[in-house]
């Protein structure tokens, strides 16, 4: 087998055991939690035979261990089970939400991976000089804003001095990718300035290191302009340690967003996960969270696999 | 202005009279023209407008939202279910009964047997006919454990239930002159065949049909074709969009993407006011903020120390603060001026530090820390009240120690568990309701475990009393009962703060729940 082709193996492999050591994490955290399923749904109106009847016909009194291989089976034969509060199909309404999770990730990824990989070549250009730290001024500011401040700047500015937005952010099905595009804005917008500077600042870090080695003073000496130095020949042998942070900051956009959907009434993975967390759905919290840890997991490997794809000791072991 | 011309104008508003004649008759009253014709024009403004998607943000709605009406239990689906659903009846304006689904209603002489004739006609959105069998088995669904249904308290004092031809009689218990206002709760929406087989379908007679329902996103509503009443439904379409974060409900009602908002934050109306876009509604309503001791534990089986307790904290300071003035004293009551046969002659309890420290050192506590309980989901602003109460109690020499609990568990673990914490009560339609929900000896959620025995005994004579001057005198013995020996602390009852747009017509306020009782979509009309 091509060593390239073992190592991917052997990190999907290694990522599957990571997703079900995962599985077990979450089911035991849930478990954890203080109250159980019956209580949190019925909060104050709690009676005795009310929660008695509840737990009943939600079969809280079999034992977690059943549960949970219950569970596991379930997911492996691809059915999520139902919502213990709404009765509704787990499936169904994650993937709709799913679908919602990645279009606002995308949109976001689309805009902020070009323009701070861009950025982190401008700034990496003039180093030292004003361009770099204007960029890196602003980048650095806009991350550290907490990202609820952020957002509510953004309604502020966006909907009520420059009404060109609508503050709440909810896509439905039948929208035209035109008019989710422009639902989605003012949430894009807010990522786009949260996420911005981590990349923009390891695009500059990675290149500015390569900046040092002697080809690329070989390069300068052949009288190449600097922008060709940097895009020819610094960038491609900087491009592993930009690819992991990318990674992490799309998946970033997909698991960790749920301040940002909640404060636009986002109707996509986090906002949904928060609800059944609130009232203690177990599957729903494990089916999401199983998902939030594959995407995080499968983005790792991809990242993995680029760094290993580009570098060539790496491609040719001796 | 006189009544004679408000009666004209109302007339000629309605169409029955032309302007003509109404200018004429207005001038015999000593009315100019013009000024007639102003009024007409105001007036003329208040009718209904057809068409348009009416939207409405609310808060209080998530993902595990059901469509079962028994389910129903934070403001989303309780606004949601008034869309779609209609009970036997409503509590309208002023806390008269609205007939709905039944056209009728009565009682014997002793409130022991009701019949509501049903009304006819009547269709569910899949068109079949309301009869009074439907009628039955929706109460009767409601009145099983399984069904899991906040009004099981309500139908359970139900004890046979009988549909005949238009007629549903219902036997009580035990004497009860309130019946109505209690069917009126909503979880009690009339369903096809009391919706056993399919609880969540959505299918009920009211003016807006539901097209499609995301828990905790949006629910969409068409005109229902076929209602009955032509006085609901005057938007073509509505939506309910649950928008949690109240920054942006009220920054989407400033921009006009939703009508109508739930829940102003009072700490920002004064911001809002200068927004001439958005109208603010104010209702005082039932809803309550409480402390509550256990009576039956110490130090709070002491008498002279709850009443120390009551009167070390500060209610006009709480109303200010905590209610941003949007709200009003409590008395350590569980009733306001929100419920009929209210009894206002009771004086009002004020904040008087030396009588708490006389009654302090009269109930002989040890000068030990009391610990009061609280979270900040107990009500908004509950932990800064709780500081508010200990530092009012402290001037008082009384020492309160205040622990902040988790939101997590609250309702499981704190609250009718430890024997001193914050608490609310969104309140109910009638005193009776209230005081047995909560007060009675055996009632399961007596959170004070407050039991008195003429308590109990007039609040079932009162049940059954119809002389109505004779039950206000026994609501107004029980109010001082518990006032002066309850574990009740009542410090306010807070006010709805509502927004709509100007160009929504047709706003009355009921403040016995949320945006009208919940009606404000099938009531109010688009003029823009």
């Amino acid at each position: 087998m091509h060593p390239v082709l073992k190592l991917v193996v052997q990190r999907i492999a290694l990522g599957l055991l990571l997703l079900l050591a995962v599985s077990l994490l979450i089911f035991l955290g849930t478990e954890a939690l203080p109250g159980d399923v019956a209580q949190a749904i019925l909060g104050q109106s709690a009676t005795p035979e009310a929660l008695a009847n509840l737990r009943e016909s939600l079969g809280l009194n079999r034992s977690p261990i059943e549960r949970y291989f219950d569970w596991l089976g379930g997911i492996l034969t691809g059915d999520f089970g139902t919502a213990l509060t709404n009765g509704q199909d787990i499936g169904q309404a994650i993937g709709q939400r799913l679908g919602n999770t990645l279009f606002l990730a995308a949109c976001a990824a689309a805009i902020s991976v070009p323009l701070a990989i861009l950025l982190g070549l401008v700034a990496a250009r003039y180093n030292g000089r004003w361009p770099d730290k204007v960029i890196s001024g602003v980048t650095l500011s806009t991350i550290s804003l907490p990202e609820f401040v952020a957002a509510y700047f953004v309604i502020f500015l966006l909907t009520q001095v420059f009404p060109i937005f609508q503050p709440v952010a909810m896509v439905f099905p039948g929208m035209s990718f035109w008019e989710r595009l422009n639902a989605v804005a003012l949430p894009v917008i807010v990522l786009v300035l949260v996420v911005l500077a981590h990349m923009m600042r390891m695009t500059r870090a990675a290149i500015l290191n390569v900046m040092q080695s002697a080809y690329i003073e070989t390069a300068e000496l052949k009288g190449l302009s600097p922008m060709r130095v940097i895009w020819q020949h610094a960038f491609p042998n900087a491009i592993a340690p930009i690819v992991s942070v990318v990674v992490l900051n799309l998946a970033y956009l997909v698991v960790g967003v749920v301040v940002v959907e909640v404060v636009f009434s986002y109707n996509a993975l986090g906002q949904y996960l928060v609800d059944h967390v609130a009232k203690r759905d177990l599957p729903v919290v494990q089916a999401v969270g199983l998902i939030f840890a594959a995407v995080y997991i499968g983005l790792n490997i991809l990242a993995d696999v680029i760094a290993i794809v580009a570098n060539p000791r790496l491609r040719h072991p001796k | 202005m006189n009544s004679e011309f408000d009666y004209l104008l109302k007339r000629a508003a309605r169409g029955l009279m032309s302007r003509r004649e109404f200018v004429g008759r207005a001038s015999a009253l000593g009315i100019s023209a013009a000024m007639a014709n102003t009024m007409l024009a105001s007036v003329a403004s208040a009718q209904p407008v057809k068409g348009g998607v009416l939207r409405a943000g609310v808060q209080g709605g998530e993902s595990t939202n059901s469509l079962d009406p028994a389910l129903a239990a934070s403001d989303v689906p309780f606004m949601i279910n008034k869309t779609w659903g209609e009970m036997l009846c409503d509590v309208g304006p002023g806390g008269v009964i609205d007939p709905r689904i039944a056209e009728e209603i009565s009682s014997n002489a002793d409130a022991t047997e009701w019949k509501f004739k049903i009304r006819q006609g009547v269709e569910f959105h899949d068109g079949r006919t309301v009869t009074s069998e439907d009628v039955v088995a929706s109460l009767k669904r409601h009145t099983d454990e399984k069904s899991q249904s906040g009004a099981l308290g309500i139908v359970q004092g139900i004890a046979e239930m009988t549909a005949e031809g238009d007629m549903v009689t219902l036997k009580l218990a035990a004497a009860n002159a309130d019946l109505p206002f209690l069917l009126a709760d909503y979880h009690l929406v009339i369903q096809p065949g009391g919706g056993v087989d399919n609880p969540a379908a959505g299918i009920g007679t009211n003016a807006y049909k539901v097209v499609s329902n995301e828990p905790g996103v949006r629910t969409v509503f068409e005109r229902n074709p076929n209602y009955w009443d032509s006085s609901r439904g005057h938007a073509d379409s509505v939506e309910i969009l649950t928008i949690n974060d109240n920054t942006a409900r009220t920054a989407a009602i400033q921009s006009g993407q939703i009508h109508l908002m739930n829940r102003i934050d009072p700490k920002i109306v004064e911001l809002l006011k200068g927004n001439t876009d958005v109208v603010i509604e104010r209702a005082a309503g039932p809803g309550h903020y409480v402390f509550i001791m256990h009576c039956d534990k110490a130090p709070f089986d002491n008498k002279d120390l709850r009443n120390a307790l009551k009167m070390a904290i500060n209610r006009q300071e709480m109303v200010d603060k905590i209610l941003g003035g949007y709200g009003s004293r409590g008395n350590d009551f569980p009733i306001n001026a929100a419920y009929p046969l209210f009894d206002d002659s009771i004086p009002q309890r004020e904040y008087d530090a030396a009588a708490a420290a006389e009654l302090y050192k009269a109930s002989g506590h040890d000068g030990s820390p009391i610990v009061l309980r609280t979270a900040p989901g107990a009500f908004p602003g509950a932990v800064e009240a709780a500081q508010l109460f200990q530092q009012s109690a402290a001037a008082a020499g009384i020492p309160l120690e205040v622990k902040v609990e988790p939101d997590d568990g609250y309702w499981s673990n704190v609250w009718n568990v430890e024997p001193f914490c914050a608490s609310y009560w969104g309140g109910r339609p009638v005193q009776d309701q209230m005081y047995s929900t909560a007060y009675l000896s055996t009632a399961d959620w007596n959170d004070t475990k407050f039991k008195n025995a003429r308590f109990d005994e007039l609040l079932v004579a009162a049940k059954g009393e119809l002389d109505q001057a004779k039950r206000k005198a026994m609501y107004s013995e029980m109010a001082n009962i518990l006032r002066d020996e309850g574990g009740l602390i009542c410090p306010m009852f807070n006010d709805w703060v509502e927004g709509r747009r100007q160009e929504v017509g047709g706003w009355e306020a009921n403040p016995l729940g949320t945006l009208m009782d919940g009606t404000a979509l099938a009531k109010c009309w688009l003029t823009a």
